[in-house]
């Protein structure tokens, strides 16, 4: 009798912790999800009110009623340090994302032909010219500012879309991923592409290419985040405001005295400095994890 | 491991390679090659001679005390934002890892930082602690606390790993997470039967398992420390007030752009690319173990 009252009340009591821990584990996420979100939810209150409620220091919480206003006038004219010249938003956008683009794509296709040469052919000084590519992952820019900015200068780069991305181009990370990925590729689909005759370019257009399209989808986007987040580059890079990226660019809105910043705008700005990498992560999901994961092995 | 059927032709994958080794040639090692040779040199105050010094640059460097303190500097922020940015993601993957509803939705909420730029995740913790208009901020000093991160050095300091950790936590909570996926369910329930309590199946059974992928990210987290919070700190402190939020990256940007003392910037930099070399190597040689493990 007393053996199956002690067994309920043991089963309710795990019930109970077991309940209790689920809780705790919701709470626990709950608050990890708010820090992160915190910041962006301040961003985004602020960028629906004027610049004198926030100039003030009233902080609101809930939205105000000009967003309409700042997103306007910080797309088509800029704003921020009230004595700086403004650069609209739109402009620094459009310079944004083709920088992403270039060097997401560029990065794409030279490290497809460079894998490719290195995994389906045999030349001398082959893993010599591997190695060399490989060691480039030691030398990032942040490391050789100076002398990097001489060579551009020399090469009268400096304040070009060119200058901005081609040295950003190389990427030993891409060619191990599709080496890595090519190796896998059974020898026996070499072995019929040779007997019908087609040659290693027909190959890689009839065959590489599309297996390697997920590989692909996977690297641009991490690559196109990469791209659109650089900073120290273009400062270097970059005097021109018609050149000016958006992630740069906001930051230089942040003036020294604070009573003269356009809080609001500048607000409004780092919304839409933020959305497109955030909006590529979320729905682009399996394939970013997919390129995190792979390209960090 | 290499393909047994290849193509033949010698000179198709040089063409195919030209386009990377260019740019790896004229972008990295060129100036690469130049930082050495630079950082043997020295210019007077006017620019007008150079002279060759062999390792004076060096060894001034390590007697300025300025330069020692942006050292110390890195040892202090890297260390704090590799401990803050893995100990928090460790903790959130956990719980991401339990059966729960909704869990893919906390997954999502938890990733997308990853996205937001270093300088970016600073402009955004300004706004929280700016002293006149940052909610934190002006709560702090509501409370009482003298808080101005623009006057304080410790207050900068916190602030700079604040944002820095903040933005890296998502990379390591993804990294934590497949790695408690990729743990065998049998292992987890042989230790529940055997009567081990979570806390103690985490630190006995889970955490061990975790290590290799920990380690990993210890090893991205300090590069990232390292390198990649230029940002972070050019948009928030510009290495102030005083010296207090210098690093070594940042070190080397306003010697190199700002001072214009080529010579030192220079030996700065191989300073820092013998860092990055060392611990690419710690990397690799692990990741090699990995594979085997």
């Amino acid at each position: 009798m007393s053996a199956t009252i002690d067994v309920q009340r043991l089963a309710a009591a795990s019930r109970r912790r077991r309940a209790r821990e689920r809780v705790m584990t919701h709470a626990a996420l709950i608050l990890g999800v708010m820090i992160f979100a915190l910041p962006i939810w301040i961003t985004l209150i602020g960028s629906t009110h004027d610049t004198d409620t926030i100039g003030r220091g009233d902080v609101p919480l809930l939205p105000g009623s000009e967003a309409f206003n700042n997103y306007a006038r910080a797309w088509s004219e800029g704003g921020g340090g009230r004595n700086t010249f403004s650069v609209p938003a739109s402009t620094m956008l459009l310079n944004s994302l083709t920088m992403a683009l270039i060097i997401a794509g560029g990065k794409i296709a030279i490290s497809l032909l460079s894998a490719f040469a290195v995994v389906f052919f045999a030349f001398p000084f082959r893993m010599f010219f591997f190695w060399m590519i490989f060691i480039t992952l030691m030398l990032p820019v942040e490391v050789r500012i100076i002398p990097t900015f001489q060579v551009m200068t020399d090469l009268a780069l400096i304040n070009t879309m060119t200058g901005l991305t081609l040295p950003l181009i190389a990427s030993a990370t891409a060619t191990l991923l599709f080496r890595q990925f090519f190796l896998t590729i059974p020898d026996e689909y070499v072995e019929a592409a040779k007997v019908d005759g087609a040659g290693p370019m027909r190959f890689f257009k009839d065959v590489v290419l599309p297996l390697s399209v997920t590989s692909m989808a996977a690297l641009f986007v991490i690559q196109f985040i990469y791209g659109w987040n650089q900073y120290l580059w273009p400062l270097l890079m970059v005097s021109d405001r018609d050149l000016e990226t958006v992630i740069v660019g906001l930051t230089k809105m942040i003036g020294i005295g604070d009573a003269q910043n356009e809080w609001n705008l500048i607000m409004t700005t780092a919304v839409f400095a933020l959305l497109p990498p955030v909006l590529v992560v979320v729905l682009m999901q399996r394939w970013f994890i997919k390129g995190l994961t792979e390209t960090e092995k | 491991m290499r393909k047994k059927v290849i193509f033949r032709g010698v000179t198709l994958p040089y063409l195919l390679l030209a386009p990377q080794l260019l740019i790896t040639l004229v972008f990295f090692f060129w100036p690469a090659g130049m930082a050495v040779w630079q950082s043997t040199l020295r210019e007077d105050a006017f620019g007008l001679s150079t002279e060759f010094v062999a390792f004076e640059n060096f060894t001034d460097l390590f007697r300025d005390p300025i330069y020692l303190n942006a050292a110390w500097n890195t040892v202090v922020f890297s260390s704090a934002v590799t401990a803050l940015a893995l100990g928090s993601a460790l903790f959130l993957a956990v719980q991401a890892d339990k059966h729960i509803r909704g869990a893919r939705v906390y997954k999502t909420l938890l990733i997308w930082p990853y996205a937001v730029a270093p300088a970016l995740a600073a402009v955004l913790w300004l706004f929280i602690f700016h002293p006149s208009i940052g909610l934190v901020g002006k709560a702090l000093a509501v409370i009482g606390v003298e808080w101005d991160f623009r006057l304080n050095g410790g207050q900068a300091m916190t602030m700079v790993i604040i944002a820095a950790a903040w933005k890296q936590v998502s990379y390591n909570f993804i990294f934590f997470l497949a790695g408690l996926q990729s743990i065998p369910t049998s292992v987890l329930e042989a230790a529940a039967i055997d009567g081990a309590r979570p806390i103690r199946r985490f630190w006995t059974v889970i955490f061990p398992l975790l290590s290799p992928t920990a380690f990993f990210l210890l090893v991205v987290n300090l590069v990232y420390a390292f390198f990649d919070t230029f940002g972070v700190i050019h948009a928030l402190t510009r290495g102030g007030p005083g010296n207090a939020t210098e690093t070594l990256i940042y070190k080397v940007y306003v010697d190199g752009v700002q001072n214009l003392n080529f010579g030192s910037s220079a030996a700065q930099s191989v300073i820092l690319m013998v860092i990055v070399i060392g611990l690419t190597a710690v990397q690799f040689r692990f990741i090699e173990r990995r594979v085997h493990y």
